[in-house]
């Protein structure tokens, strides 16, 4: 059955019978013919952002939010550009996306028309995929491959770039039943032999350590990791994109590994016998130094993308295959084969480190720690429903360290890119897409600054977010490093805390705005922004130069970490009958 | 060392780019590149030749994969393949020496194409190694141009059916 009616219109109904209920889109002249068919839909909600790549980052954070694919629609040439830092940021970060652009005329395409890029060649090596539409016809089944291919697999964005002429021809619209891509077939169950043998080594290590990544989100496998975390009582160490796949308050998670991690958390890294890596991809941010992470590993790495596995470390066991089944594999071949767990006395170890050197601060009564801050968040958050999102920076690492979650998909930030001015509109699409949630953007005053245009989003389009900015009139990660490594040159990483002034702003934009100076006042100030019925922010003035500790130097080994608590090495301190060769 | 990559893919607009800017994008610099269509209208193959350790072409050939639209993708074993190239050859050839040129085409079986006032033009097909003989051998009248095709491979009979 088809059925007759305009490009725009096609286009319009495939995203409907895809279950697009809220679409991010920002207007130009040759989208019109698509903006005037979504004024038809009913079941299409469009929200107006105030700058296209704040429009792709809110599609991203409505995606990390609630696992479906987003969807942002915008215009040729600067409209299309706008959208490159969201669209790489998504594909840093594997999240599911489809961007669609306007295109100049078919027949004027690669004459420098007014408002014409190359969006399709701009973003070849920031998407999963992308098309330019040639003819009309081929727009229903463009879209189901388009969607296909952005959510299974390792997800990732899509790009479909639309002529202007392509939008108002008349096709017969027919809805394909399948797709169609022989060059596509992800591998999703993974291999039974090597299962086998990732499930025979997790059995005879001694000191093995789960180390999981955003691939247990996508895969939606936190149910399964921890089976198999509890089964054999596996330590779990989660990564920045993994935050929330296995809960932060169980006694088995050791936080997250890396530039920013607890020492404990770095220590038991660089002691363990054998990695489990689940959905993790061995980034420099985590691993620091190749050659001395995990140096006494094995190392198993379950991926779906089979280039990830052996990319930046060789690996014992290889398992191409979707975190779900692969992980419920391991653990129905764990049980047939009545594995016990053997993990007590590295538990003990890993416990002992971490009374030894906890994550530490030094509280105040006199100035607001921005650590303080984030443990008040968590503190008054906590039982509540919550997503909390992220700018890039400081805010993000003490985000990370002193944030627990312990329910998946409530954790949005920007992860492989590091894209600053990410977290407003991410919330703002995560708020959108979990409207019962409270939903809090923990920010840096040079951060919220990149996208602050999106306030009048949020406040027109009912998505009343919680940005509380740690404001310390720095650019403060950079201003870290230059201290650290830079001889406290602050070349351009100096800001003013008085500008812009963040109460006025929120004025300006119809938000509530609160100032915090005094740290007896935190607490109070947080509940009423936090309760007030509407968006808001609250700017605290933090200490000024405190340091995310502890912190491994860039390119050093992560058992060598600066600040905290002095450590000492870490084969020092582990009990006799841990040390020594497992493997022989 | 010398990898040849015999790559199937869909014969589509942009392809060819979204393969060659892998490659760069990656870090990988490409020898040689041939493409032209196969047996289906709708398939092309793309010859590459790269020079890489193992461990990074097998990186590279894993990316590859993951374009939607590469099908297969073969690393050819030199002793399991058959591969060749086409050079045209413009040689400095006055009339007292033409002999001389012709003669070495005829060693090689290679063939005179056109015959200027001063110069010869010929073709060669073979592999890499003898090409690059003929090619040292003119050398010594004078290249006045030379073109030369990427290298095209195939998998011998009883590998692949």
């Amino acid at each position: 059955m088809s059925e007759r009616m305009t490009g725009a219109q096609g286009l319009v109904r495939a995203l409907e019978l895809e279950g697009v209920d809220l679409l991010f889109g920002y207007p130009g002249g040759v989208v019109l013919p698509i903006f005037d068919a979504l004024f038809d839909s009913d079941k299409i909600r469009t929200v107006l952002p105030r700058h296209e790549q704040g429009a792709v980052h809110m599609a991203d954070g409505y995606a990390r939010a609630t696992g479906r694919c987003g969807v942002a629609l915008v215009t040729s040439g600067p409209g299309a550009t706008n959208t490159v830092t969201g669209i790489a940021n998504a594909f840093m970060d594997s999240i599911p996306l489809v961007v669609f652009t306007g295109q100049v005329a078919s027949s004027v395409i690669g004459t420098d028309a007014f408002q014409e890029s190359d969006i399709t060649g701009i973003t070849i090596p920031v998407t999963k995929h992308n098309y330019l539409i040639k003819n009309a016809a081929d727009i229903p089944e463009t879209i189901k491959e388009a969607f296909f291919i952005a959510t299974t697999g390792r997800p990732g964005p899509v790009l479909i770039d639309v002529p202007a002429d392509i939008g108002k021809h008349e096709i017969d619209f027919v809805w394909p039943d399948a797709v169609n891509l022989p060059g596509y077939k992800p591998t999703v169950k993974g291999h039974g032999r090597q299962i086998k043998q990732a499930a025979d080594l997790i059995a005879r290590a001694r000191k093995p350590l789960l180390y999981a990544g955003g691939g247990v989100l996508s895969a939606g496998a936190s149910k399964e990791l921890k089976e198999l975390a509890e089964l054999m009582q596996l330590p779990v160490v989660a990564t920045l994109m993994g935050k929330g796949c296995f809960p932060e308050d169980h006694h088995l998670c050791i936080g997250m590994p890396g530039m920013h991690g607890a020492k404990y958390t770095n220590y038991a890294v660089t002691e363990t016998d054998l990695i489990i890596a689940v959905g993790v991809r061995f980034d420099d941010r985590v691993t620091g130094k190749l050659s001395s992470f995990a140096s006494k590993a094995k190392i198993i790495h379950v991926d779906v993308d089979p280039a990830e596995i052996g990319k930046n470390k060789a690996v014992d066991v290889p398992i191409v295959g979707d975190a779900k089944p692969v992980l419920a594999s391991l653990v129905a071949e764990l049980r047939k084969a009545e594995a016990e767990p053997r993990t007590e006395a590295w538990m003990k170890a890993i416990d002992d480190w971490r009374k030894q050197f906890p994550l530490h601060y030094h509280p105040s009564d006199e100035v607001i720690q921005p650590e303080s801050v984030v443990q008040a968040i968590d503190r008054l958050t906590k039982d509540k429903k919550r997503v909390i999102c992220t700018e890039v920076g400081q805010n993000q690492m003490w985000a990370c360290q002193y944030i627990n979650l312990t329910v998946p998909r409530t954790w949005v930030s920007s992860g492989g890119l590091g894209t600053m001015g990410f977290g407003l509109p991410a919330a703002i699409g995560a708020k959108l897409g979990m409207p019962d949630h409270l939903v809090i953007d923990i920010a840096g005053d040079g951060s919220i600054q990149m996208n602050s245009q999106e306030m009048a989003t949020a406040k027109l389009n009912d998505a009343p977010v919680k940005v509380v900015v740690l404001n310390n009139g720095y650019l403060g990660m950079v201003r870290q490093w230059q201290e650290l490594f830079y001889d406290k040159r602050y070349s351009s990483s100096t800001l003013d805390r008085d500008c812009p002034d963040f109460v006025k702003l929120a004025d300006a934009y119809g938000w509530a705005g609160f100032r915090v100076t005094d740290p007896a006042e935190l607490e109070a100030t947080l509940i009423a922004a936090f309760d007030h019925d509407g968006p808001a922010i609250v700017d605290v003035h933090v200490a000024r130069e405190e340091c995310v500790y502890p912190m491994v130097a860039p390119g050093g080994s992560i058992d060598e970490m600066l600040g905290g608590v002095p450590g000492a090495p870490v084969s020092d301190m582990l009990d006799e009958d841990l040390l020594g060769e497992v493997w022989e | 060392m010398k990898h040849t990559l015999s790559v199937l893919v869909e014969n589509k607009p942009g392809v060819l780019t979204r393969v060659t800017s892998l490659f760069s994008r990656r870090g990988f610099n490409i020898d040689s590149l041939a493409v032209g269509p196969t047996e289906d209208p709708t398939l092309s193959r793309i010859t590459l030749v790269v020079i890489a350790e193992d461990t990074p072409i097998e990186q590279i050939t894993k990316q590859l994969h993951k374009l939607i639209n590469v099908l297969k993708i073969q690393d050819l074993d030199p002793a399991d393949s058959i591969d060749r190239e086409l050079v045209l050859f413009k040689v400095n050839a006055a009339a007292e020496r033409r002999h001389e040129i012709i003669e070495i085409a005829n060693v090689f079986r290679a063939k005179v194409i056109d015959v200027g006032r001063n110069s010869l033009t010929i073709e060669a097909t073979g592999s890499t190694d003898k090409l690059q003989a003929m090619e040292d051998l003119f050398r010594a009248y004078g290249i006045k141009e030379l073109a030369r095709t990427g290298k095209i491979a195939l998998a011998r009979g009883s590998r692949d059916g």
